[in-house]
């Protein structure tokens, strides 16, 4: 069977024109023409999943706001990216997110290498509107090298896709739902206790915030190496 | 521009110190000789190293460090809020809680009876006089008074503090661009 050939559609991000493959997602697109969309739950080499909602769109016709990283592109799109209004929507799901768990910068094994905390900087976040929570979380200290720290949990399942999408392990997974909603290892069991978990800490690196770490770093003391993921995706493509 | 006037009408502020650890305060004097250059337009009618009983009438600016953690904090801030016209909350403290709210998901009981009781081998005992009572939970400033500004950070940078209080001098109010913690 011959490949039917790849049909380009042509669209427009904030004004600009772009072209784009008709498989592609207008968050795709507008990265290869360096337009910004801030994301959370989205990283290169994972399946998508539309969760932390920050990547909202405006699209021309469309009275409601659209998740960038999977709308695909369609001919004669009008797309804006960027907007007083969508900035708004885009701090409040931020400031959402710092007021439902207990992130205290200054005391995190991630400060300063933080996807949540650049993106507050990013985005303008003064201070969050809501009234804090202060949920009471646990901390799973029960694994030998890592922590799990729900406090810092943001709900993105990065965890999640690459233990079952890249490792093939699938230790993770999401329990309950609204503001009882947890990733959890096994079945609900301390992380330590997981017969599924290799170790190969996957998760840790691509946790956006200080949820997973590895023990024994201190404040501000860890950063996430995520360099392995577009080769292995690579890798998974070839071998289709 | 007019030609220099002496006296020039001087910037009344203020600095208040909540339930924080007094770093945002040493931030602000980290800003060393410029403080000098400050004292020409400004004059400090409050702050910690200020004798005076009252908080005076007629702030033009108050630096808030800290969180709203006891009785006393709310009462002050209130009293610091109407006397002043413009509030800023210094530091992630003040601006989100930071560490004093980490208390909030134990408890202020469970709190002072680990500081008064469990830790204490001489007649402990949870002090009901002189020392203020703590609220249930420890919130940012602007969850009890409205404020103008937010300068996060722990502490803020010198840099950053003396820039926010530069513009305001040149009668710029814009949220600076730092990050928490």
């Amino acid at each position: 069977m011959t490949k039917s050939p790849v049909r380009v559609k042509t669209l427009t991000i904030d004004g600009r024109e772009v072209g784009a493959r008709e498989d592609q997602t207008i968050l795709e697109v507008a990265r290869e023409n360096d337009i910004f969309i801030p994301t959370l739950c989205d990283l290169p080499g994972l399946s998508t999943l539309g969760a932390c909602r920050l990547c909202l769109i405006e699209l021309k016709g469309v009275p409601r706001l659209l998740p960038a990283c999977v709308t695909r592109v369609a001919e004669g799109m009008e797309v804006v990216a960027n907007s007083e209004r969508l900035d708004r929507y885009r701090r409040s799901i931020l400031e959402l997110l710092f007021a439902e768990r207990n992130h205290v910068c200054s005391v995190c094994v991630v400060n300063g290498h933080c996807d949540l905390q650049s993106l507050a900087l990013k985005l303008g976040m003064t201070h969050v509107h809501f009234p804090y929570q202060y949920p009471s979380l646990p901390v799973d200290a029960s694994h030998d090298r890592f922590v799990a720290d729900h406090n810092r949990c943001i709900l993105c399942a990065r965890c999640v896709r690459v233990c079952d999408e890249i490792e093939g392990a699938h230790t993770w997974d999401v329990m309950a739902r609204g503001v009882d909603c947890r990733v959890i290892t096994d079945l609900a069991q301390p992380w330590g206790k997981s017969e599924s978990c290799t170790g190969c800490g996957k998760c840790v690196q691509v946790c956006p915030t200080g949820a997973l770490s590895e023990k024994g770093k201190s404040v501000a003391e860890m950063s996430k190496r995520r360099q392995f993921l577009p080769y292995l995706t690579l890798m998974r493509e070839g071998r289709r | 521009m007019s030609a220099p006037v002496i006296p020039v009408e001087k910037i009344r502020m203020a600095t208040v110190w909540l339930d924080g650890c007094s770093g945002c305060h040493m931030s602000l004097l980290d800003t060393d000789e410029r403080l000098i250059a400050l004292a020409q337009r400004v004059t400090v009618v409050w702050g910690p190293l200020v004798d005076m009983k009252e908080f005076p009438a007629n702030v033009d600016v108050t630096l808030v460090e800290g969180a709203i953690s006891s009785e006393e904090d709310l009462h002050r801030i209130k009293m610091v809020r109407s006397r002043s016209k413009l509030l800023i909350s210094l530091g992630d403290c003040a601006v989100t809680g930071n560490v004093p709210a980490m208390r909030n998901k134990f408890g202020a009981d469970a709190v002072l009876r680990r500081a008064y009781l469990e830790n204490v081998t001489l007649d402990p005992q949870i002090p009901r006089e002189i020392i203020p009572t703590l609220l249930p939970k420890v919130r940012p400033v602007h969850e009890a008074v409205p404020v103008d500004l937010f300068i996060p950070g722990c502490p803020p940078s010198a840099d950053l503090i003396f820039s926010v209080l530069s513009d305001l001098l040149d009668g710029k109010v814009t949220n600076p661009a730092a990050k928490f913690g």
